[in-house]
Order: structure tokens, then C-alpha cells, then sequence
């Protein structure tokens, strides 16, 4: 599943997803707010995504046979946000208004403020429904669009994503992909401890999902994923990216707390020394 | 009282429009959840199945599915039960169709206590409030068949969510079918008195209407059909014209329309409203239309609540 890939490729990826680490950073500290945990987490999937995978272009944001990526676990707003703003598509200056009164950048990811969002999530489960729309559009439309929808493990246990999910197998959606960021954590703990999801896998194969398990963090297997999914035309595919919540900063790996909570001022300034950056502009 | 005679069903009207939009315009595309024989949608099934997604019984799936293929620029018409649709879908309505701005077309059948012996479980009568209280989600309680098919077609123009509650009974043409997005219908002039009334009731008001008129009391019939956008003017000059209000829905007295007008005229032209309605309460397994008699909806009900708003307006002794 790991794909040839230059070693530049990936150093430039890796360059990519630090800078936006970095911004989560910022961002969060900067807002007061937000969810760094999974942000940091589904990073290295956004970072393959954007710069690697999807057919997108910051110059015709809204072009109808672009790739549209559906962020379901919508509290990832800020890597999306600084995603986006790395690959062109948002100032990036723009980045520190995240969730003040005004911005573009509401808390949670919403198309009617900011126009490349493909659709407005946070509540959980919904966002993977209107992946399933839009890749019945495509197919309908006749358009080669590919829909990306990223999951997160919390909303594996609402059964409305199960009812998507099994819309997508049903209609054999090889224009679909579901990522799950598994970082293993939701707001209260370990999804395990709360309500398992395990064997998840095999769930989305029952589902009828051509499946596939991945270190979310190691880009060659990343890519070799989403070229595996590419070439698949016998219906949709899941990817079950194994991440690390908080990946990154180490006082934020694998500590549910950090799920939903800024950092304060020392945090902020001690991850970004790990992250070999510096608060900058950043200002609560 | 039995349900009056030569009805059309609403449904049909319903189903049989969808057909016409489906033709006019070739990216529409329809949704149910495992009730189209219910809700008519099978019509437009049969014609343009590569346009029609039975999605089985996942209400809040079939809103978010809707809603995706309206993100990419389809008019789109959803269906099921209005206690699916409103109550069980509701924060999958709210997120995924109204924050986003969708264009899905909920028609919603079933709505109120004359779902009858199904019982309490399936009659809602609380998705008036909640569609009503959704920013952007445009809301209609047609009264006939005719007003149906306007409605349907006029949603279908308008770009943004919309809320079409159908009932389950037929029920007998009251209008001439002139339906418009935000406008009431005036059914019958008047100056003593206004009935507002909404769907299934609009008949009745009519009938109480007639009887007064009988013994000289001249009665203003609304059909407010479009709860939201809301005719606020011709309410406003109902309550100026006759003084008194008297508003008849199969929905919740706490949430509904007569809400509405009480709050809307006791802002801006205090006059005595009375609500006829649900009370706080679910409904029960019976006879459809014996329920709205059980619950409060009678015509005897009715005439009583009209004859003590003109006896408090001073108008009878």
C-alpha cells in the first residue's frame, strides 16, 4: 500500500503539515478556543489531500469538476482553514480571526461565510450524508468529481453516519472515499472506554466498503491509500488512518483534554517550539 | 362529524405535480424513506427511477443526502411522514439543509391527529413550531388539493428550504387554488369576526362562517397556508376591521399558528385571539376525523369559541 514517492514529495508534504500545525496553534490560542486535538490529528490527511490528491484549484474555487473533501468531524475547522490557506485558497493572515465576531472562520466549518467550504458540519454524522449527495450528483451528472468525506471516530457511534455509510455501499459509490481519522479519543476519553466502535475495520467492510488501514501520519502510506482507492471501481472505499490526537506537540499527544480546549499562553509558546516556530502575531 | 363529502387527496395532488416539475426540470430529484406509496413520490419513481432515491427507512440521512445533492445546484424534493421528517430529522434538517442554505423541498404527509388510528406516535403535532422556528425554512399547511399543487410548484421556484405539511385525509376544495409564497387568502369577507385557519380546518372554518352568517354575524375566513413567510399585514387588518380572532389548526395551541397570531397581534394591534387547537397534549388511536372532535376541534367547539369573542367584542349579548 505505500506508494513510490519521491523523497522530496514527501519532505515538501511534511514542510506543508508543520506549517499548519503551527497555525493550529496559533489559532486556537489566538481564539480562546477550539479543538487542537484532532486538528492536529487528521493534519497529515489533509496536508496529502490538498496537495497531493485532490483536483482543486485556488483560482477557480468553485469550478463543477473539481473534488469536493467533506469535513464531517467539522470541529477540525482550523486544519481545514489553514490547509486551505497554505494551498492558496484563503490570506493567510486570516487565519487568527478564527472564531471572532465577523470571520469567515466560524468554529465550525460553514459554506455560507466562507465559499470553498463544499459543507457546513459540527454536529456530528451528517457531514458523510451529504458526501453520499454529492458523489450521486457526480455519477448522475456524469461529472469525474471525487467526493473525500473525513470522519472522525466520536461520530462513529451516531447512527445516522451508519445509515450513510450503507447508502454509499448500497449505491456503490466508487466516486466516494470515507477517512476515518481514528485518533482514538472523543471529548470524554477513549471512544473505547465509552462506547467502542471496534472492530472498525471490518464494520466498513460489512458496509461494503473496499477497505484499507493506514498509519494517517506516514504520507507514503497515505498516498498509497488514496491511489488504491483511486483505482477502485467496484464501489466506495474507506480508509482507517490510525493518527495520534494532538500529534505533534507532545504534552497534547494522545490526551483527550486537549479534544476541546486552547492552549494558554506558556502551552501555545512550548508547542511551537516544539513545532521549531514562535507565537508571532498570535494575540489572545 | 364525518369527514365532508366530494374530497380530493392532497397527496395525489402532490404526487401528480412532482411529475410535472419532474418533467420541466431534468435535474430534480426526488427522496423517500421507504413511505413512497404513502407519500405519492412512487409517481415520480416509476417515471424517472435514475431521479429517485428510496433511501429506506434514515430520515436524517435522507435530509443530509438531500441536502448534498442541492449543494451541487439540484432542486431537490424530500419525502416521508411529517413526524419523520420534522421530529425525528430535525437537527439533520436544521444543520445540514437550513444552515447550509440547501434547496430541499420537505413535503411532509401525515402531519397532525388525522393520521387516526395510527396513534399517538405518529401524530405530530408540533412540526409547525419546529420547521417554523428554522431561519430561512419557508412553511405551508395547504388546505385542498389545489392549494397543494400551487405550493408545490411555488416552492420549487423559490431557491431555499421549504416546508410542505400534507394531511393524510382528503378533504374537500375550499380555494381556488391562487396560492402565493407570504400571502393569505381571504376565503370569505367579513367585519364582525376573523377565523384564521390552517390545512385540514379551513374547511370547518368555512362552515362556521356560514352558519353565523345565518343569524347575521358576518365572518372573515384566512387561509393562512403560508405560515411562514407570515401575511402579517392582512392580519393586522383583520384585527383592525373585526376586533376579535379566532385560529383553528390541527397542531399544538402552544407552538403553532395561533401562537403566532397572538404574539404577532399583541405586538402590533392588540385584540382578543382565541387559539383552537391541540392542547398540551399527544393524540390517540381513533377514527381520524372523530379526533379532532376528542381534541378540541369540533364545530360545536368552534362555534362556541366564535360566539364568546363576540360576546367579549360586545357584539352579540
Amino acid at each position: 500500500m505505500t506508494e513510490e514517492v519521491p523523497a522530496e514529495v514527501i519532505a515538501s508534504l511534511e514542510a506543508k503539515a508543520l506549517e499548519v500545525r503551527r497555525h493550529i496553534i496559533r489559532m486556537t490560542y489566538a481564539a480562546g478556543s477550539g479543538h487542537p486535538g484532532g486538528s492536529l490529528s487528521v493534519t497529515d490527511l489533509l496536508a496529502a489531500l490538498y496537495f497531493r490528491e485532490l483536483r482543486v484549484d485556488p483560482e477557480r474555487p468553485t469550478w463543477p469538476d473539481r473534488d469536493r473533501l467533506v469535513l464531517s468531524k467539522g470541529h477540525a475547522a482550523p486544519a481545514l482553514y489553514a490547509t486551505l490557506a497554505e494551498r492558496g485558497f484563503l490570506p493567510r493572515e486570516e487565519l487568527l480571526t478564527l472564531r471572532k465576531l465577523g470571520s469567515r472562520l466560524q468554529g465550525h466549518v460553514d459554506r455560507e461565510k466562507l465559499a470553498v467550504i463544499e459543507a457546513s458540519t459540527g454536529c456530528l454524522g451528517q457531514g458523510i450524508g451529504m458526501a453520499v449527495g454529492m458523489a450521486l450528483d457526480a455519477r448522475l451528472s456524469a461529472r469525474p468529481s471525487r467526493v473525500y468525506a473525513i470522519l472522525g471516530d466520536g461520530e462513529c457511534q451516531a447512527g445516522p453516519t451508519w445509515e450513510a455509510l450503507m447508502a454509499g455501499g448500497h449505491y456503490r459509490l466508487s466516486n466516494l472515499v470515507a477517512i476515518l481519522d481514528r485518533n482514538g479519543y472523543e471529548t470524554d476519553g477513549s471512544t473505547e472506554a465509552i462506547l467502542g466502535i471496534e472492530p472498525i475495520a471490518d464494520k466498513f467492510r460489512a458496509f461494503r466498503y473496499h477497505t484499507l488501514e493506514i498509519d494517517g501520519h506516514d504520507f507514503r502510506q497515505i498516498l498509497g491509500a488514496l491511489a488504491d482507492a483511486r483505482a477502485w471501481t467496484d464501489g466506495p472505499t474507506a480508509i482507517v488512518a490510525r493518527t495520534v490526537k494532538g500529534k505533534g506537540v507532545s504534552f497534547m499527544e494522545g490526551q483527550h483534554s486537549w479534544h476541546g480546549k486552547a492552549p494558554s499562553r506558556a502551552e501555545a509558546e512550548k508547542a511551537l517550539s516544539e513545532l521549531g516556530s514562535s507565537l508571532g502575531e498570535a494575540a489572545r | 362529524m364525518s369527514a365532508p363529502p366530494k374530497t380530493e387527496s392532497l397527496r395525489d395532488a402532490y404526487g401528480q405535480t412532482l411529475l410535472e416539475l419532474g418533467g420541466r426540470d431534468p435535474r430534480l430529484v426526488v427522496l423517500d424513506a421507504d413511505l413512497s406509496g404513502s407519500t405519492r413520490t412512487v409517481l415520480f419513481g416509476k417515471k424517472y427511477p435514475e431521479r429517485f432515491f428510496n433511501v429506506g427507512v434514515m430520515e436524517p440521512t435522507m435530509m443530509t443526502m438531500a441536502a448534498g445533492f442541492s449543494l451541487e445546484g439540484r432542486t431537490v424534493f424530500a419525502s416521508t411522514f411529517a413526524v419523520f421528517a420534522a421530529g425525528q430529522a430535525y437537527n439533520f434538517v436544521r444543520q445540514s439543509i437550513c444552515y447550509n442554505h440547501a434547496n430541499v423541498k420537505i413535503v411532509a404527509t401525515h402531519g397532525g391527529l388525522l393520521v387516526g388510528p395510527d396513534g399517538g406516535t405518529h401524530q405530530i403535532v408540533e412540526d409547525i413550531g419546529l420547521m417554523r422556528g428554522l431561519p430561512g425554512m419557508t412553511v405551508i399547511v395547504p388546505a385542498d388539493a389545489a392549494t397543494t399543487r400551487a405550493a408545490t410548484l411555488a416552492v420549487a421556484e423559490r431557491s431555499g428550504p421549504a416546508y410542505i405539511r400534507l394531511t393524510r385525509e382528503n378533504l374537500p376544495p375550499v380555494t381556488d387554488g391562487t396560492f402565493a409564497v407570504g400571502k393569505a387568502s381571504e376565503l370569505r369577507s367579513g367585519s364582525d369576526l376573523t377565523i384564521v385557519a390552517v390545512g385540514a380546518l379551513v374547511a370547518r372554518a368555512l362552515e362556521v362562517a356560514r352558519e353565523l352568517a345565518e343569524v347575521g354575524i358576518s365572518t372573515r375566513v384566512l387561509d393562512f397556508a403560508s405560515v411562514k413567510p407570515f401575511d402579517e399585514p392582512a392580519l393586522l387588518r383583520a384585527a383592525r376591521d373585526t376586533g376579535a380572532i379566532l385560529v383553528l389548526e390541527e397542531h399544538s395551541v402552544l407552538t403553532g399558528v395561533g401562537a403566532l397570531v397572538a404574539a404577532t397581534t399583541g405586538e402590533n394591534y392588540p385584540v382578543p385571539v382565541r387559539r383552537v387547537g391541540v392542547p398540551d397534549v399527544f393524540g390517540e388511536s381513533g377514527e381520524a376525523w372523530a379526533l379532532l372532535d376528542r381534541f378540541g376541534m369540533s364545530k360545536e367547539r368552534i362555534r362556541d369559541e366564535a360566539w364568546e369573542l363576540l360576546r367579549i367584542r360586545g357584539k352579540v349579548q
